[in-house]
């Protein structure tokens, strides 16, 4: 699909046609130009580390962690291999884009990998990428098969006597390889279950050894951001969100799609670009960054601009950038009732809050959703979500909370309604009408 | 237990890792392994453990903790539906309950005839495309309506 809208674009200048992707059109577009720069220059790890410290550039896969700072940790004088991993395992509900930057651009994957293998000195590096994309795993194979004939992947890259060997590795279906801690297990042939942090992987990482991991979008900037300079890319955002981000946008709008905006875009912007409201109908809320983030009313989400500072004020999250729109047709207890299910199915089971805690949040938004909840289970579900936070070893617990704690926030009066009555306050041919599976009903 | 090709897909995959980590190739394995024999019994799963030297308990671990491995027999092609929220809110649940009540079966059932198993999903990465579905982990189908999806079971024999 591509992308289908974008504003002051610089990721995916250039995603256009079916060859976009490959390593000639890269590099015609000005691929491996900050690559070379780096070695043509002499540029030291460490300039290159104050670079992107410089540009502000943030984690793209939800943390939304200083990028710069994130590489400043590994330990410089570690001599015995360090790596470098990008985290492709992209399956926070809502969010698609990284699919995207593999179809269209994979080779900017691989060129921001190979600058931060230099920048943080790792000979060895993976990308670990979501089983449910198989294409573009194949796709990222044959790219790294194009940028190795190249030169730009392997021993002596470019002649600077730098060493390089990257690797694609495939997931097989579980949510919880996107924690980082949980995806090095995964490469090391085990169940995807996070570690105790500290230490964190930039000290004991893969294998054991000094470790950073970047959301594919993230490496995806790097060599724009070099090649536009820090400063430039700064002021493509606004101040603290620097950059632009690639917006996934799903729910209820007519044009479902990534879109390429400047961090600190309003909202209804982005809302526009993806052809506002399916069938005229009006907003209810949104999800702004993806299924963990909390849920807000459509009035809140209206004022907001898209950016890390705005959303954390209106008590949400930008998150991956993942925008879940969704209109009056939606029962807001069957939406929960959906997300806390799929935290229940994808907990690890590894800390009995979370493994405990969500089975009994989707037994009770189920319960009420199917008729038979029961006054105290409002604050029932309030108590559980206090008592999973903070106390399991990863954030997926903490992800399972703060969709219950906002929905139960914003639209307390639907989860009382079906409490009361027994049925929601939506109609059923209300709901079925907002889906577009029936064309006829559109 | 494998063919030779599916070992040489194997030994392709153990030489992504460093020497002395051949169970990174686990997964990959397993996965090779499943595509061959169309799921993974256990002698299956035995043999890959053994293959790269590790105990088999781990390599069942492997298996039974991500979702795709089938460690009972599928359907010639299974399809699995994401019905998470962003496919629901288009038409994701609606799309398997149009595949239940076509194929006669609910979710981690099989036709009498082996053509088809219908398993429910979680979020592939492609909500803009909803509703999703997946045939045989491989091919990922987007914007599947009633004709898309009248056609597709049509041309799966």
């Amino acid at each position: 699909m591509a992308i289908l809208g974008a504003i002051n674009p610089i990721l995916t200048v250039g995603w256009d046609g079916d060859a976009a992707w490959r390593l000639q059109d890269y590099v015609k577009r000005g691929g491996y130009k900050a690559l070379a720069r780096i070695f043509e220059d002499r540029i030291s790890p460490d300039q290159l580390i104050g670079e992107i410290k410089k540009s502000g550039l943030r984690g793209r896969g939800g943390a939304g962690f200083p990028t710069g700072l994130k590489w400043s940790f590994m330990p410089k004088d570690f001599k015995d291999g360090k790596y470098i991993v990008c985290n492709t395992d992209e399956g926070e509900p809502g969010t698609f884009k990284d699919r995207d930057i593999l179809r269209c651009n994979p080779h900017a994957v691989i060129e921001g990998m190979v600058i931060a293998a230099y920048a943080v000195g790792a000979a060895r590096g993976y990308n670990y990428i979501h089983g449910e994309i198989w294409d573009m795993y194949k796709r990222f194979e044959e790219a790294l098969d194009e940028a190795r004939a190249a030169g730009f992947v392997g021993q002596d890259i470019l002649g600077s006597g730098f060493d390089f060997e990257l690797f694609a590795h495939h997931g097989y279906g579980a949510y919880i390889c996107g924690e980082e801690s949980a995806l090095l297990e995964s490469i090391e042939g085990k169940k995807g279950q996070p570690r105790f942090k500290p230490p964190f992987p930039a000290s004991v990482g893969l294998y054991g050894k000094p470790t950073t991991i970047n959301n594919t979008e993230t490496f995806a900037a790097v060599p724009f951001v070099l090649n536009m300079g820090a400063e430039a890319y700064l002021e493509a955002g606004k101040p603290n969100n620097a950059g632009t981000k690639l917006f996934s946008v799903s729910g209820h709008v007519n044009r479902p799609g990534n879109y390429e905006i400047p961090l600190g875009t309003p909202f209804a912007t982005l809302l526009e670009m993806a052809g506002g409201m399916r069938g005229g109908r009006k907003l209810k809320a949104c999800i702004p960054g993806g299924s963990s983030a909390p849920v807000l009313p459509a009035e809140v989400i209206m004022d907001c601009t898209l950016d890390y500072d705005a959303i954390s004020k209106a008590g949400s999250m930008l998150g991956s950038g993942a925008v879940i729109v969704m209109d009056e047709t939606t029962c807001m207890v069957k939406a929960l009732e959906r997300l806390s299910y799929f935290y229940h199915e994808e907990s690890c089971g590894q800390c009995t809050p979370c493994r405990e805690g969500t089975g009994w949040l989707y037994g009770i938004v189920h319960r009420i959703e199917h008729g038979a909840g029961r006054p105290e289970d409002l604050d029932l579900l309030r108590g559980i979500t206090a008592n999973i936070m903070g106390r399991t070893v990863c954030a997926l617990g903490d992800a399972a909370s703060m969709p219950v704690q906002g929905f139960l926030k914003h639209f307390r009066d639907e989860f009382e309604y079906h409490v009361e009555n027994g049925k929601c306050l939506v109609p059923p041919e209300v709901q079925r009408a907002g889906s577009t599976f029936f064309k006829a009903t559109v | 237990m494998l063919t030779k090709e599916s070992i040489q897909k194997i030994d392709r995959e153990i030489a992504k890792y460093p020497a002395g980590q051949k169970q990174s190739a686990v997964m990959a394995a397993l996965a090779i392994a499943q595509e061959e024999l169309d799921w993974l019994p256990g002698e299956a799963i035995e043999f890959v453990a053994n293959y790269l030297g590790m105990p088999p308990i781990a390599a069942y671990e492997v298996a039974s903790f991500y979702n795709m491995y089938d460690l009972e027999p599928v359907g010639r092609h299974k399809l699995t539906v994401c019905t998470n929220l962003p496919c629901l809110l288009s038409g994701g649940v609606d799309a398997a309950g149009y595949l239940k009540s076509k194929l006669g079966i609910g979710f981690n059932e099989t036709t009498p005839d082996g053509r088809f198993t219908l398993k429910e999903g979680e979020c592939m990465g492609a909500c803009g495309d909803a509703p999703v579905l997946l045939v045989n982990n491989r091919r990922m189908c987007g914007r599947m309506q009633p004709e898309e999806i009248d056609k597709l079971l049509e041309d799966l024999e």
